[in-house]
Order: structure tokens, then sequence, then C-alpha cells
């Protein structure tokens, strides 16, 4: 009995080919131009999930994008997805889907005792409920909650997908290609203009796809297939089905997801990126983005089989599929009635209509008579009956005030229920545009007023209720938005639709019951994808959330996947009601981006796994990787973190690199160090103002050491600056702040300082820098440097020399960040290999040793030598760390200077940099980042001295050390203080922070 | 993502460009004999308005230059950009925006 309500003939399905899937593990079939939601409901399935809160039975509730109850997890392994729409998953062979939220089935499902214990699950029950003990909330509380409530499961592997994104200009972009965006692309169009037409649904059609309206004298399918072969002959239109219009940015900036192959399942092919993010700045933007039903607030209004009526006539007319046998519409307005009775003449029967306005309008009344559909005029659904469907509605007379009900109740046994509140229409857009939406009674939804970027709003999107006026003002709108992108040609004569005026409306926004609100068994939802219902608002208002704002965050309406497009105006109006006020004095939530979920993969696009973020490689790192070098990353650099020999551990490779240096000589790849050019006849002056010391008489081939603070003192680089020249300088930074440096310097230059001549380029990576250091250093320079005299007397400690090493050009500086005696030879890039290995093998016979970063700040913790970002994090001033000696007294100003003398930074107790050594095992080495106080343990808030900045084994030494900031940490150097980690103590000697060679005799030898 | 127009190069969007706090603050040029407070008037305190407001931007991806917008900071709107050294009279939103010709 497979596909037992599907309808005999019509629909826009294939019927040729038969499809295959499964529905919590039952084998279903479907074709072609089935939805999924069409698919279930051709084979009879009816209960679809279960709902967020309350785990009540839920079905498929509407045909679109705006459905919150009929959520599935499609496909199961790295292909799943969690919590998409039924309605909008295009049905393909072997598809695979089950219910979300359902647990151990969606038959059984134990999480429905919470139905039963609602009194507790009122409006602001996480807030009520879940109070104290402390600690409950982590590891109690939320995990349970976690658990209970809840949609879908995110996939646990990797993406198998490819994701892409595409950015062009458009003249004219349309959102929705239903009768008016197709006007609007059609007049746009035929001016040159550049269009873009874009519509999240798989066919360009809109409510012409099924409401069998006629345009131009044609039926609406012929209109569309002539009105797309014209637009396909326009060169510069792009016509993007299956995509959705997400977000309206500032100046037009439009962003957009097109879904390529979804519709091809798992197997699609995977050459292809499966969804496409659009970047499109236009000039124009025409919003013909429809409206979206609104449901009736009665008792027990979501039962599976409770769907909105236009939703009924999509599924017979479009898809010739039946929701069920047997349907009663409730409604408050007349144009349901036509949505009905062309679901009812379909071949989905209808066998009453439940209006709760005393008078209906005659036309809607005609519709009924002409179909033989008994129309109940003032009376209200109470309730409804069944579990895993409805079985039928209880209808009461209602007052003559509307208010409430009276009389007998009468029960109609039906097994589908459309219900039609009125129509929302889909503003988002406008609101992310930033458009400012009036209230209009007569429809009951707002619709645009003010206009802040260069857009406009046509059809049911405007609240434009006859279909002749929406493709008139579409035609319009799409002819002078080319205009005004530029493009003059005369506007040629509108599509003709129909003339049917939709009738009127009378807004009931609790339907009356046999219980008040709120009160009694029955549950009159408005969000029903977060459970929300008439009562909890009810309630949320008497406790004080009139603010519309507040009340979404404290009941949850409008929030989830669906952000409450079917629920916003009913929660508002009913808000309203309760505070006495008038709905637009209540307002609306902000609408934001995204308009339906968005993947996360199409935001990445392809920055994902080794494209996530660049990787910088020095000349030398194919070298390195033959060593079998360990790599760290420091600002995208991959730089040698230690070099393990076979067998050895990371500690042991560590002390041999460390030992080698300060025993014999290493070798470090230094190229990664920031390298700026600085010429200019103001280049020393410059110099002068940015850093802390001073600048103008350095010598020519002269090094100097240098601080950068900011204006408020905090130091923010370091490095060492040659000067090669008078007016030439050559810079070095950190390795991490080369970038911010050079941005550093170009702002003060351009914005502070534009009457300096001075030029900085960025040369890091124009040269590899290799730096030897040790002891036997010179003696290993000296077999490559030819005729550059190395003695101490001709190139002193902080100078440099030019000349050819290895028979490269190159600059070799006397400069040392070990202590030992060191060289640092920077050789253009192209030669930095060959230098490399010409330095390796004139080091052989001193016993010459590569050594990585891990080694690099042993050695230089030892010599007590500061690493910014690790000694500081842009609160600490060079005072803070003993380094006065480099901040000049003499220069009347300079970048920072003045910051010091504020009171704060002025003050003697401020955190400042020591040693630490550990007293009772001198082997343990500090966690980094530890925190320090004087007690091992004391009663909470424990003062916190400081905290642990740089911490290692040292070889050299025997013992570990560690460098710290602790608050007046100068004054209590002898002092024994404590490191408390989880579950002990460690205490601690403060020192003086150079642990080695602390005169510097080494590097100066 | 809004669109900033570099007195060199022309529209160009948002993300080329990097956000430098309120503009026309210069730094004083005598530092030295400033009081505490009206040091740290410089450096802390700028008037965040919510309206018009003159701002540095840098056209960081782009030509690397420094300059100054008049951007109305609640809607985004921009008035019109200049190049650093000059202060043209802009509309401050009541009329069309000029734009700094240099």
């Amino acid at each position: 009995m497979s596909q037992s309500f599907r309808l005999a003939d019509g629909g826009r399905i294939d019927r040729s080919r038969v499809l295959h899937f499964t529905f919590n593990g039952q084998n279903y079939e479907g074709y072609p131009g089935d939805t999924l939601a069409s698919a279930l409901f051709a084979n009879g399935v009816r209960l679809v999930g279960r709902s967020f809160k309350y785990h009540r039975p839920r079905g498929i509730m509407t045909a679109g994008s705006e459905e919150p109850s009929g959520l599935v997890q499609l496909e199961t392994g790295a292909h799943t997805e969690p919590n998409l729409r039924a309605t909008q998953i295009e049905l393909y062979d072997g598809l695979s889907a089950t219910s979300i939220n359902a647990w151990p089935s969606v038959d059984f499902d134990i999480g429905e005792i919470n139905s039963l214990l609602s009194r507790i699950f009122v409006a602001g029950f996480y807030y009520k409920t879940f109070m104290g003990p402390a600690g409950f909330w982590n590891k109690i509380y939320e995990p349970i909650i976690r658990r209970a409530a809840g949609l879908g499961r995110a996939p646990e592997y990797p993406d198998p997908d490819i994701y892409d994104h595409q950015y062009v200009h458009a003249d004219v972009l349309i959102a929705g290609a239903g009768p008016a965006g197709i006007a609007a692309a059609l007049a746009a169009a035929r001016t040159g203009a550049r269009v873009v037409l874009a519509d999240e649904q798989s066919e360009f059609g809109g409510s012409l796809l099924h409401s069998g309206e006629s345009v131009d004298g044609l039926p609406g399918s012929d209109w569309i297939a002539g009105a797309l072969d014209e637009l396909r002959q326009h060169e510069d239109v792009t016509l993007l089905p299956r995509t959705t219009v997400f977000g309206y940015y500032d100046n037009n900036y439009i962003a957009m997801v097109e879904r390529r192959t979804d519709h091809l399942g798992p197997l699609r092919p995977k050459t292809v990126s499966r969804h496409r993010a659009w970047h499109v700045r236009a000039k124009r933007v025409v919003i013909a983005t429809g409206a979206h039903e609104r449901p009736m607030v009665f008792g027990d209004n979501d039962r599976p089989g409770i769907l909105l009526a236009e939703a009924g006539r999509v599924y017979t007319s479009r898809y010739a599929v039946k929701p069920g046998e047997r349907a009663v519409l409730f409604t408050n307005n007349d144009n349901a009635y036509r949505s009905a009775i062309d679901m009812h003449l379909g071949g989905m029967p209808l066998d009453a209509i439940v209006d709760i306005r005393a008078r209906p309008g005659a036309q809607a009344l005609a519709w009924a008579d002409s179909a033989d559909v008994e129309v109940l005029p003032g009376s209200s659904i109470i309730g409804t009956a069944g579990r895993k469907s409805v079985i039928g509605v209880d209808v009461m007379a209602t007052t003559p005030d509307g208010i409430g009900i009276s009389g007998g109740v009468r029960r109609i046994d039906c097994d589908t229920v459309l219900m039609s509140g009125g129509w929302t229409p889909a503003i988002h857009l406008f609101s992310q545009s930033g458009g400012k939406l009036r209230y209009d009674s007569e429809q009951t939804c707002f619709l645009p007023e003010t206009f802040v970027q260069a857009c406009r709003v046509v059809g049911s999107a405007n609240g434009t209720r006859v279909s002749a006026d929406c493709l008139a003002e579409a035609a319009e709108a799409g002819h002078i938005s080319a205009r005004e992108a530029g493009f003059r040609a005369r506007a040629r004569k509108a599509p003709k639709g129909e003339t049917v005026d939709p009738g009127g409306l009378q807004p009931a926004w609790v339907a009356p019951s046999d219980h008040p609100t709120g009160k009694g068994p029955r549950k009159h939802f408005v969000d029903f994808q977060n459970d929300v219902t008439a009562g909890d608002l009810m309630l949320a208002a008497r406790e004080g959330f009139h603010s519309v704002e507040h009340l979404k965050r404290y009941t949850t309406t409008g929030m989830g996947t669906d952000q409450g497009k079917t629920s916003n105006i009913n929660a508002l109006a009913i808000l309203a009601r309760e505070v006495n006020n008038e709905i637009p004095k209540v307002g609306t939530t902000t609408f934001r981006p995204p308009y339906t979920p968005v993947s996360y993969g199409s935001l990445a696009g392809r920055n994902v796994g080794h494209l996530s973020d660049p990787v910088r490689k020095t000349p030398m790192h194919d070298w390195h990787e033959g060593q079998g070098a360990a790599f760290e990353i420091v600002g995208q650099w991959l730089r040698p973190w230690y070099y393990p020999q076979a067998g050895e551990t990371m500690q042991q490779a560590v002390n041999r690199e460390c030992l080698a240096v300060r025993n014999a000589v290493g070798l470090l790849d230094a190229t990664t160090l920031g390298k700026i050019d600085i010429q200019g006849p103001d280049a020393a002056e410059f110099l002068n103002r940015i850093y802390t010391n001073a600048w103008k008489k350095l010598g020519i081939g002269r090094c100097r050491y240098g601080l950068m603070c900011h204006e408020d003192g905090m130091i923010f680089d370091d490095g060492v600056t040659t000067r090669l020249g008078e007016n030439h300088f050559i810079m070095t930074t950190t390795s991490g702040n080369a970038a911010q440096v050079l941005d550093w310097l170009e702002e003060y230059l351009q914005t502070e300082w534009p009457d300096l001549k001075v030029y900085c380029t960025s040369v890091t990576e124009q040269f590899a820098t290799i730096s030897i250091a040790g002891p036997k250093s010179r003696e290993v320079l000296q077999k490559l440097s030819g005729d550059i005299d190395l003695s101490a007397e001709a190139f002193p400690f902080m100078s440099m020399q030019a000349g050819e090493i290895a028979g490269a050009p190159a600059r070799i500086f006397r400069i040392s960040f070990t202590g030992e005696l060191s060289y640092e030879i920077n050789v253009p890039a192209f030669y930095g290999r060959a230098v490399w290995q010409a330095v390796m093998q004139a080091g052989k016979a001193f016993g010459i040793t590569p050594y990585g970063t891990e080694t690099m700040h042993v050695l230089r913790a030892e010599k007590g030598f500061i690493i910014v970002g690790q000694e500081t994090d842009g609160t600490v001033v060079p005072q803070d760390l003993g380094m006065d000696w480099i901040v000049s007294k003499q220069k009347p100003d300079f970048i920072g200077k003045r910051s010091f003398s504020r009171p704060d930074t002025a003050r003697s107790d401020r955190k400042q940099l020591v040693g630490l050594l550990t007293v009772a095992d001198g082997n343990e080495v500090l966690p980094e980042g530890a925190q320090i106080t004087e007690a091992a343990k004391g009663v909470p808030p424990v003062p916190m001295l400081g905290h642990v900045t740089s911490s290692y084994y040292s070889p050299t030494l025997g013992h570990s050390i560690a460098l710290a900031l602790i608050k007046d940490g100068r004054s209590r150097i002898g002092e024994e203080l404590h490191a408390p980690l989880e579950s002990r103590a460690i205490r601690v000697r403060v020192v003086e922070p150079v642990f080695f060679d602390p005169k510097g005799e080494r590097a100066n030898g | 993502m809004f669109v900033i127009h570099c007195p060199w190069c022309g529209d160009r969007p948002e993300t080329e460009f990097h956000y430098g706090g309120e503009a026309h603050i210069a730094r004083p040029e005598k530092p030295e004999e400033l009081t505490d407070q009206q040091w740290a008037d410089f450096l802390f305190m700028r008037t965040n308005p919510k309206g018009w407001h003159r701002e540095r931007w840098s056209h960081s991806s782009g030509c690397r230059r420094w300059f100054n917008v008049m951007r109305n900071t609640h809607t985004n709107e921009i008035a019109g950009s200049y190049r650093i050294g000059e202060m043209p009279d802009l509309p401050d939103g009541s009329g069309p925006a000029k734009g700094a010709k240099a």
C-alpha cells in the first residue's frame, strides 16, 4: 500500500520514476519533485518528531522554510545533518532520515512524561527550577537539561564535502522568485541590467506552483516557463534556485547560500562544492519574499495532522498528496476559505469550516457554498482529540463578543485540521537592512515603512494582497531599480494577474476554550518549535516581562531554528493584550541574519584544514624537516622547536642542545625575526621617538637593543636595531609582532609626524637569518668569513660588518640572545639553505649543534632576557622588568615617556620581574602561569601576588629556574613564597632574575 | 559590510580597512607639561558618540594609507573621507554628503 495518500493525478512530480527512502528505518517510496514532507504525507506518515520541551508528538505544519516542527536528522555518519526542515528536503533515491528529540523511538518517547510535568515547565522554568545549591548547575542540572531538551545531533566526523564562496556585483538583486520576483526580474532584465534572481526553492514560481492562478491569461506554470525562457536569454541575468538570501548588510551587501548538490544526497559528486556562499554587492535590491501564514492559537493545536491552510493546498496541488482523509478548517479570514476549498476540490475532502467570526465575507461564503462545504460561523475549536494524530475537534459557539463560548460541544471527526490566522509578510530582509516597520491593524501585521537602504519591497512581502497589484508593483520596482542603477530603457507592460480580492480578517489571538487560557488540560501553542504556549506568555506578562525582547528571552518564544516565523505576531499580540497595550507600542523583536540556518561549511568555504591559516616557512625549512625537527607555530611561522635524536625525549634533546651552546657552538634558524628596513634623513630622529633609549648618536655599523612602548607606557615590542648608514637602519622585531610593529611605525609617520622623512619597508622574508652561538662560534665563522677580521677589537660586541659568507653577500651582526659569544648572519633568502649547510659543515669539527626555539628560550631565561608576550602582557612597563637602564632620562619625549610618571605606573609596589627557585626539589619545574601566594594555604579569597611567566629546567645550572612577575617583587628577593597547584603548593624562593653570567662576560669575549 | 571611500584608491569594502579610533586627537607637543589628568584625557578619553563621528581608518589591505572618515556610528552612513591633515566641512547628516576633495 505504497503512497496510499497520493492523488491519482496532477502535481509537479515525475511519476515515471520511483524514489526509495527510509524514515526511522521504515521503507517508503516517493517521486522526483517531492519534498521529504510531501513524500511522508503520501505514505500516510504524520508523526514526524517530538517537541522540544514536552516531547509531544508533532507532524508537519507548513510546506516551506517557516516549518517549526517537522524537523529531522538527515542521513548518518559524516553526512548527517540535524534539524533540517522536512518541507525543504528534496527527495532523492536512498534518502534516510530519522526523528529528532525522541528516545527510545518517536512512537514511544519516555520524555513525554514531561508533558505531565508541564506545571513546572512554565515560562522561565530554567530560572525558577534550577536554583542552588552552588555547583549543581554545572554538574547536575545542565547535563540533564541538555539530554532532555534539545533537537538533533551534530555530526561526529569531519565534513566530507567542499564549499565555495562567490563574489559578484549586481545592478538589481531580487530576493524571491514568486510571481512578484519574476515580474521584477523581467522588468529589470529588459533594461540590460545585471540581475540576480534567487529563490530558496528548487523551482521558481512561488505561489503559482500551487495556486492555479493565471497570469497574462496563461496558466501560472506556463507563464513561469515563458518568463524563465526570456530571463535565460538575457546575458547578464543570473538565476539561482535553491539559493536563500539570508543576510542583508550595510550598503546593499547581500549574503546568500546556494545549495548546489544537497538534492543529490550523499552520493553527490565530491568535486562540486556542496554549498556556495554568495557575497553580492547590489546597487538596488528588490525584496519579493512573500508572506507566511499564521497558525490559530487554540487548545491542543499541535497534534500531527494540524497544518496551515495554505500548506494543505500546496500538498494537494503541487505534490498531489492528501495530508489525510477528512479535514476541518479553523480560521479568522476569508482567504483561508480559498486555500481550503482548492484543497477540497483537489481531492482532499473538507468537511467543515469553523470560522471564529460571526460574519464571514460574502465571497468566502460563496466559495464554501459552491463547494458544498458546511460553514460554522461564530464558532471556536475549543480543543482537539488524538495523540499521534488528530482524530477530531470539539467546536462550541462563541459569545457575541467573541471572547467566550456558549452552548454545547459538537465533536467533528477528522484527521486533518487546517488553520489560518491571517498572513505575516516576510519582512526579515527589509528589517535586516535597517528599515523601520509600521503596524497595519487591518491586516494585523508589520509592513515596511521607512527605508534606510536602496531597496524596495513588493508583493505580499509588502502587504499587497491582490495578485494583479503584486505583479504591477513588482514590475515597476524592477524597472525603476534598473533605472536607478543606470539603465535607461522604456518600461514594457507589466504582467496581468488575477484581480480576486482575498477578503477580510478579524483578529482572534487566542481562540476561546472551555477553560481560561493557561488553565485546564489543553495547551494553546504559539511557538511550536520551543513549546511556548499562550499560557506561558500570559504568565510571563503577569510576572512583569512587558518588553517584547525580555518576553522572548524569558519564554524562548521566537527562538530556535525557525526564529518564530509562524509565531512572532501571535506572541506579540498576546503580550499586547495582556499588558493592555497596542501591538505597535509593544513592538517587535529585531530580525537578524540568517533568515534560515546556514551551514558552517558554506561560511568557511575553502578556508579549512591547511588553508585555514597561512603557513610560513623559512628557506631552511626542508633541512630542518630532514633532521627530524619538531616544529612549533610562532605567528604563522613554522619554527624548529627542538631536534630530537634517536630515542631522545624532548627534555633530553633540549638539555643536549643547551649544553652544546654553552660549551661549544650551536646554530639557530632566526629567519622569522621581523626585519624592517628604515631609511630617510629623519630615520635616527624617528627611532629616538619610537624607542625608549637614545638613538641619534649610534655609530654606523653599531647595534643597539631597544624597547618600544605604547603611549600608555606599556611594553609593546623589543629588538636590536643597527645603523647601516647615516640615514639607514635595519630594525628587528619579535617574530610574531613584525606586522604590528610596521603598522605602528607607519601610523606615527602618517598621522603624527608626517613632517619626518622616513620610509619603512618590511624585509623579513628577504633575508635568511642564521644565528651562531657559543664559545666556539668565532672559530666556526672564521672558516667561512674570508678576510673579515673577527677579533674582539675589530668586531666588538653590538656591532655589524658586511662581507661575504660562503660566497653569499652577508650582514653579520655580533649580538646575542643566549649570553654567549654569538653572530647573526643575514643573507638574501635564496642563499639561506646553502649558507646554513656551509656553517654546519664548518662547525662539524667543533661539534656544532642545531638548536630550536625551546633551547633558545631556556638559554635566554638563564640570562634573564625577557620575551615580549611572555614576560609582558600589555600591562608591564620597562621599570617593572628592572629595565630602567634602557629608559632615557635625557630625552624630553618619546612614546610612552609621559606615562611612566602617571600615579599608577609610578607606584613602587607594582608587579616586578624576579627569579624563582624551587626550594624542596631543585629539579621541579613550575608550571608557567602558576599563581604565587604568600602562604601555602589560606582562606579564600587568597591574595594573588603574581604569576610565573617562564619556567624551565636549566641543564647549565643543573636545577629548574623560573621568571615571575610578583607584586613588589624587588623588595621580596630572598623571601619564600608559594605556588599553589591543584593538590599541593610548591615552595619557591625569590631571587634575582639573572641566573647565569650576571656580568655578561661571555657575550663580550 | 559597508563601503569606505579611500581618498587614494576609491570605494572599497570595509574588510580591506582597519579601524583606528577617533580622529583629530593630536599627540600633545609637550607631554611633559601636561598634568596627569590632561595626559589621562589624551590617553583614555574618547567621545564615543551615537551618531556622527570623525574617525581614522587605514587601508590596511590596500595602499596602507591612513585617512579620516566621517561616519554615523548608528547607521554606518558615511558623509565623506579625507586625507590626514585636512579638515573639510562635512554635513553632520543634515544634508547630502559632499565628500572631501583634496
